[in-house]
């Protein structure tokens, strides 16, 4: 993935930042552009706290070209408190005390090896809670 | 609109062709399917419609349209496609060429080709994964494999089972594709050994997923004119529909929900004239048993959170109320990545045909083929139908 992609995101993969529409106060995460039927002025920038509990979790051990260096890894989708699940790896745990619905916060952390272009990607992970 | 009719087909071997190139294994799939249409010439081919997911990404080769029609040497006029839709493509270029049979094109020729094992395992895991939002999901490391995991899991959750709930649906693919020739697996497995089995990406051990595998599928696809040239029973293409769903999982109301697995299935039968309940053999996008429980409840064929019961009880083997998997699935005939959609076809032609052998569906006359890309982001439904 190049350079200028993983900058694009900064704002989503670091400060975990969806949109919340100004009338209904719903929110999602990543954020997108608008549907073709919603006014782009309805969805305004909004911080998620980070905090969610687990919807479900795999634990990978086939991975793919990019994430060998991870060796075995769980990932999960994750409740958000504010509503939207999301697509994420683990960390911090054993696989033996995961379970749907446990409570986690998300942290910052290296996502993948290092490519050609040396680059070290970070992004959101999520761990049991601590707070 | 006139009728459509599929009037001949072929298909390799599914497996690890190492000495052959993707234009070997087309171009086999497309002379069997010339062979099995006796008095149909190559210049009669009005149109080429190529399937395949991964043939950038794991073969390096783009604009498989012109490709394989220079490859097969189909006349320069002759309007040809690649159509990709990950797992779907195959599904999706059938449709394409129905479409154009139905607005006047005498013949269409499609193949569903992928040429995988020139890569490692992690290539091919990657590959597969941009199905899904590569920005969202891929990026984080997550697999189709760990999808279908996860929603395992949850399903398991919900409705209170254990993975072990799900051995009948490889149990089933295996016990019928080691019956036939062309998988890539032609053997049995049993419940002992699917419990045993090493876990992939947990819930999901070993024998409860399909491999990505090399083939090539082909279909001649007619107009009713032309299909009256053949004597027997005639196969036609009653009703075909596409539906889509949001890639991301997350971004579902409802991920254990395959909204357009549903959607594409009810419209192709709605086109069809036939409900449900009219199908008797169902070629599904099966690569875990949990894939194909989850088509079967959107579909409709049972209750969200009874399939594994019913399939424990028999209900998909040839001789139940919904046999799936008849020529192996994606477990044991092998996943054949955008070439899929094709194969299903044939397998459900072969079941109308009634030639389909040690796995025959007795008296089948209706048979639905769905094959999905991704976690069923794009459904595409065929209902045939045997006219005597």
């Amino acid at each position: 993935m190049s350079i200028a992609r993983h900058w694009r995101e900064r704002t989503v993969r670091y400060r975990l930042e969806g949109q919340r529409h100004r009338h209904t106060g719903e929110v999602r995460f990543p954020v997108r552009p608008p549907a073709l039927d919603e006014d782009p002025n309805d969805w305004e920038p909004y911080q998620l706290s980070g905090l969610g509990e687990i919807y479900s979790f795999s634990v990978i051990r086939q991975a793919p070209a990019g994430f060998a260096s991870l060796g075995i890894y769980p990932v999960a989708l994750v409740r958000l408190a504010e509503g939207p699940l999301v697509t994420a790896q683990l960390t911090d745990c054993d696989e033996a005390d995961l379970a749907i619905g446990m409570p986690v916060e998300m942290v910052t952390r290296r996502l993948m090896d290092t490519g050609e272009d040396g680059v070290l990607v970070y992004g959101y992970k999520f761990r049991p809670c601590l707070r | 609109m006139t009728n459509v009719y599929i009037i001949g087909m072929g298909a390799t071997p599914v497996g690890e062709h190492y000495q052959r190139s993707l234009a070997d294994l087309a171009s086999e799939a497309a002379r069997a399917a010339l062979a099995s249409a006796p008095g149909i010439a190559p210049h009669q081919i009005g149109a080429l419609y190529v399937g395949s997911a991964f043939s950038e990404e794991l073969y390096g080769q783009s604009q498989l349209g012109a490709y394989l029609a220079g490859v097969l040497g189909l006349a320069s006029s002759v309007p040809a496609f690649r159509i990709e839709a990950a797992g779907a493509s195959g599904g999706l270029a059938i449709y394409q060429a129905v479409q154009a049979v139905q607005n006047g094109l005498p013949l269409a020729l499609v193949i569903g080709v992928e040429k995988v094992t020139d890569q490692l395992e992690d290539a091919i895991e990657a590959a597969q994964a941009m199905a899904s939002d590569s920005n969202e999901e891929a990026f984080h490391g997550v697999t189709l494999t760990a999808q279908w995991a996860m929603l395992m899991r949850r399903y398991m959750h919900e409705y209170g089972y254990s993975a072990d709930a799900f051995a009948p649906f490889p149990i089933n693919a295996h016990a019928n594709g080691a019956k036939n020739p062309l998988a890539l697996y032609r053997f049995a497995i049993d419940a002992a050994r699917y419990r045993k089995a090493a876990m992939v990406a947990s819930p999901l051990n070993l024998l409860d997923c399909s491999t990505l595998a090399d083939g090539a599928a082909a279909l001649l696809i007619a107009s009713e004119q032309l299909a009256r040239e053949f004597t027997g029973p005639r196969i036609r293409v009653a009703g075909s529909a596409v539906a889509t769903d949001q890639p991301a999982l997350h971004r579902r109301r409802n991920p254990l929900d395959l909204n357009a697995a549903r959607a594409s299935a009810h419209i192709a039968l709605g086109r069809a004239h036939l409900g449900v309940g009219d199908v008797h053999v169902w070629e599904l996008t099966d690569p875990h048993g949990i894939a194909a429980t989850l088509a079967l409840e959107a579909i409709g064929c049972y209750e969200p959170g009874t399939a594994p019961r019913h399939a424990a009880e028999g209900a998909i083997a040839p001789t139940g109320k919904t046999p799936i998997a008849t020529a192996g699935g994606y477990k044991a005939r092998g996943d054949v990545g955008g070439a899929s959609g094709v194969y299903q076809v044939i397998e459900i032609a072969r079941q109308l045909s009634h030639t389909a052998g040690a796995t025959q569906v007795a008296h089948a006359r209706v048979g639905l083929a769905q094959s999905l890309g991704g976690i069923g982001a794009t459904a595409v439904s065929h209902v045939l139908l045997r006219e005597s």
